[in-house]
């Protein structure tokens, strides 16, 4: 007996196809673990459950009912709850008044709210921990607290079935812990509950059972252990095994003397509360390729977007010498540092060739051709598709136009942001060996940002180990195997 | 402490309409007659807060809802023999029908894309009005045989009395459950649809709840000024005019829509002396408060009393 039961979900986005033909079931009391790395199609498949996003095909049933494409309110009432990783209370209003907001009725008639509803709400605050600051406003809460009035909202509606999103995301170690207490109270009350998150580390003291996504497929469900343990898991988060001679030792002799080309120095960036990165630092040399490595939610990509300067940031970005503070990110970009983006953002309605053009906007006509002809040899496929939208393309082809369009701005030093992301193992080789031509026959200094260990070690001079906002470790390939490898799990 | 703020609230409310409505007493017929005018569009302004400021829909055409009102009371008490109150509130049911004949479609519409469709209905009212001057008066307006009163005392309590009681009821219903879940509607449609809350339904009711009081404020205005004609309820620059007051008053406050309504009429007035002028020192008094105050005067005031 099955309390939540999705029967064959799929859903395409143009070329991509996000989810693809996923079972899985969850019954009473049981915690179910959803896992997969950034754009495996786990967030999707939640927003097909909660009727967010429509599935192409494929069933989802909620306590024997039916409830395949409708509304999300309709799903809600039924006896489904989801709790978003980012909390958006209203501002203006009290704690008390945002959960009392979770428990009036769907009515426009009933203008006076229930009495009953206040003395409900507090015992919801006191369950989650938040009756002290009951008649707070929600911006003098710290980020923990928000974390529980998000719960104490999906709860008030009684619900059958459970969604959490990346329920740790965050959080300290105690409040880790003090949250993973109460989630587990579900348990004994009979509700279904599914968490969402990056890696099994995270869900593993909690979780009944674990189901991996890969590029939109499951590759792997059982308890935790036999699905961490799980060969395919293991190559997806690791990229083969670490035990397995694929390094190559061509690390440059970097002159210590010599200076950085950029330096990063204890750079802090928070997110309202949240810490996301700590007293970040690393150093680049001219012609290096270094990589950042770490789970989802390290803060690669804050990183990054700080060097890119689309977040503000403590302590100091030092490019060729000079500090960065004060620069728009479109002179970042123009002095030489190229960032092509985890989200990629391409432009979808434009064709492969606008979006090329784009980026290559400020180069002469001839220099232009002369690159796009460059490109066209390091990625065919670019070339057979250059009057495609980029929306049309497949997960791989945007990813290589994602690359391309960056490379035509002719960067000194090019970030690339995960791009193995969502990709099926067949074209992360493309991506390998374009990225083995820029690093041998261009100048371009490469800093690549890899949660995908063995693609990150194939290329890297040297490694950086990014856990929880901050390095952890720093070194070289073969060093990475010996002192880091087993931690990384 | 809230209890206090309450009290302060309610005491500086009671003090406000207290004077205005002794106000007749000492101030001239021109002041009233100004006065009346801003309370007519202090409900205008506080309509279109309940579905910016609430709902998070901008609206680029009250005067689509308010000319509804205006010229369907007008017609009504033209061409029937109808008395004068049954065309007031026949005029603002035409507001609501016509209201959500607009809202069923463009509310399915996603950014900007609603507000783009009220626009083009303000455009489409102004055409229809023109091309049936037969009957509509065309650009010259449409003279009403009745009127609300002759005597200005009595306008201006028509008009303090309907907009105190309009602005209650909007005040109230922004304060209650409705107003909550319009709130949260209006911040993160997803999230709230998620707790189980047919937005849609909640948007509906919030733009008749909105046309129904700006069809009223409509029809009762040109009872007052005899006459109805594009450019004082139908004409985008009315409508922009409504906007930028409910804006300078502060968003989501309600009243600070009639205040930013009667600051907007009032200082028109007072700049009249230079001409062509005051037109543009308004608008640039409006595009100050956008910068620097954009959470309005109201919406600022009770920031800093909230401690933020």
């Amino acid at each position: 007996m099955s309390l939540l039961k999705a029967e064959g979900l799929s859903k395409r986005f143009g070329g991509l196809v996000a989810v693809d033909k996923v079972s899985f079931s969850i019954r009473p009391g049981e915690i179910l673990g959803l896992i997969g790395p950034n754009g495996s199609g786990k967030s999707t498949t939640m927003s097909l459950v909660m009727g967010i996003v429509r599935p192409d095909s494929g069933k989802v049933l909620l306590d024997d009912v039916d409830i395949t494409g409708w509304a999300p309110h309709r799903i809600a009432k039924q006896g489904l709850s989801i709790v978003f990783q980012h909390s958006r209370p209203l501002h203006r209003q009290t704690v008390l008044e945002n959960i009392m907001l979770a428990l009036l009725p769907d009515s426009l008639v009933r203008l006076i709210a229930d009495p009953q509803v206040e003395a409900k709400a507090r015992d919801i605050a006191a369950r989650v921990g938040l009756a002290e600051v009951a008649n707070q406003l929600p911006d003098t809460l710290p980020f923990a607290d928000l974390r529980r009035l998000e719960l104490a909202k999906a709860i008030a509606r009684d619900p059958k079935v459970l969604l959490i999103d990346e329920p740790f995301a965050g959080l300290t170690a105690p409040e880790m812990h003090a949250f993973s207490d109460l989630i587990a109270t579900f348990r004994s009350e009979g509700r279904a509950v599914m968490l969402v998150d990056h890696n099994v580390k995270g869900v593993r003291a909690l979780v009944d059972r674990v189901l991996a996504m890969y590029v939109g497929q499951k590759i792997a469900e059982g308890d935790p252990d036999e699905v961490m343990s799980n060969a395919k898991v293991r190559s997806v988060y690791l990229g083969g095994s670490l035990d397995e001679p694929v390094i190559k030792t061509t690390a440059m002799a970097v002159a210590e003397s010599a200076k950085p080309l950029l330096s990063v120095q204890a750079i802090s960036v928070h997110y309202g509360k949240a810490q996301a990165l700590d007293k970040v630092g690393f150093e680049v040399h001219e012609g290096e390729f270094v990589s950042i490595v770490g789970l989802n939610g390290a803060g690669k990509t804050t990183l990054f977007n700080a060097i890119s300067g689309f977040v503000p940031y403590g302590g100091d970005i030092a490019w060729d010498g000079r500090s960065q503070h004060g620069r728009t990110p479109g002179a970042i970009a123009r002095g030489g540092i190229v960032q092509c983006p985890e989200s990629r953002e391409l432009f979808g309605d434009m064709t492969v060739a606008e979006n090329l053009g784009l980026g290559g906007q400020r180069l002469p006509k001839a220099e232009l051709e002369r690159e796009l002809a460059w490109l066209f040899e390091l990625f065919p496929v670019l070339g057979e598709r250059r009057k495609q939208t980029a929306r049309t393309l497949s997960g791989g082809e945007q990813q290589m136009l994602a690359i391309g369009r960056a490379l035509m701005m002719k960067p000194r030093l090019l970030i690339l942001d995960e791009p193995t992301l969502g990709l099926a193992p067949v074209v992360l080789d493309h991506i390998s060996q374009a990225l083995e031509v820029l690093r041998k026959e261009t100048k371009i200094t490469l800093v690549l940002g890899e949660q995908n260990v063995t693609f990150a070690l194939k290329h890297s001079d040297r490694i950086y180990l990014l856990e929880h906002g901050q390095i952890v470790w720093q070194g070289d390939a073969p060093g990475f195997i010996r002192e880091a490898g087993e931690r990384y799990l | 402490m809230s209890k206090f703020l309450r009290s302060y609230r309610f005491w500086i409310t009671v003090v406000a309409i207290a004077f205005m409505a002794i106000l007749p007493i000492k101030a001239s017929g021109y002041i009233l007659g100004v006065l009346t005018m801003a309370y007519y569009f202090g409900v205008f302004a506080m309509s279109w807060d309940l579905l910016f400021g609430y709902a998070g829909e901008v609206n680029f055409g009250p005067t689509f809802l308010i000319g509804l009102g205006a010229y369907g009371a007008g017609m009504l008490n033209s061409y029937t023999p109808l008395p004068m109150w049954l065309c007031v509130i026949a005029g603002a049911a035409i507001a609501v029908v016509g209201g959500v004949a607009l809202a069923l479609p463009a509310l399915r519409l996603r950014g900007p894309y609603f507000g783009l469709m009220t626009l083009v209905a303000v455009l489409l009212l102004l055409q229809f009005i023109v091309i049936f001057a037969g009957s509509t008066g065309g650009e010259i307006g449409l003279a009403v045989p009745d009127v609300l009163s002759i005597s200005t005392d009595a306008n201006y309590y028509y008009a303090l009395v309907f907009m105190l009681i309009s602005g209650g009821i909007l005040f109230a219903v922004s304060r209650s459950p409705l107003g909550l879940i319009l709130q949260a509607t209006g911040q993160d449609p997803i999230a709230a649809q998620a707790m189980g809350f047919n937005i849609t339904k909640h948007k509906l009711f919030a733009f008749c709840l909105s046309a129904f009081f700006s069809g009223l404020a409509g029809a009762l205005m040109i009872f007052y000024l005899g006459t109805a004609s594009v450019n004082t309820v139908v004409d985008l620059a009315v409508a922009i005019q409504i906007i930028i007051a409910a804006v300078l008053g502060g968003r989501r406050t309600i009243i600070g829509g009639a205040l930013g309504a009667i600051f907007l009429i009032v200082a028109g007035e007072l700049l009249r002396p230079i001409g062509e002028l005051s037109n543009f020192v308004v608008a640039t008094v409006a595009l100050l408060v956008l910068l620097f105050v954009p959470d309005g005067f109201l919406g600022a005031v009770l920031k800093r009393r909230a401690g933020l």
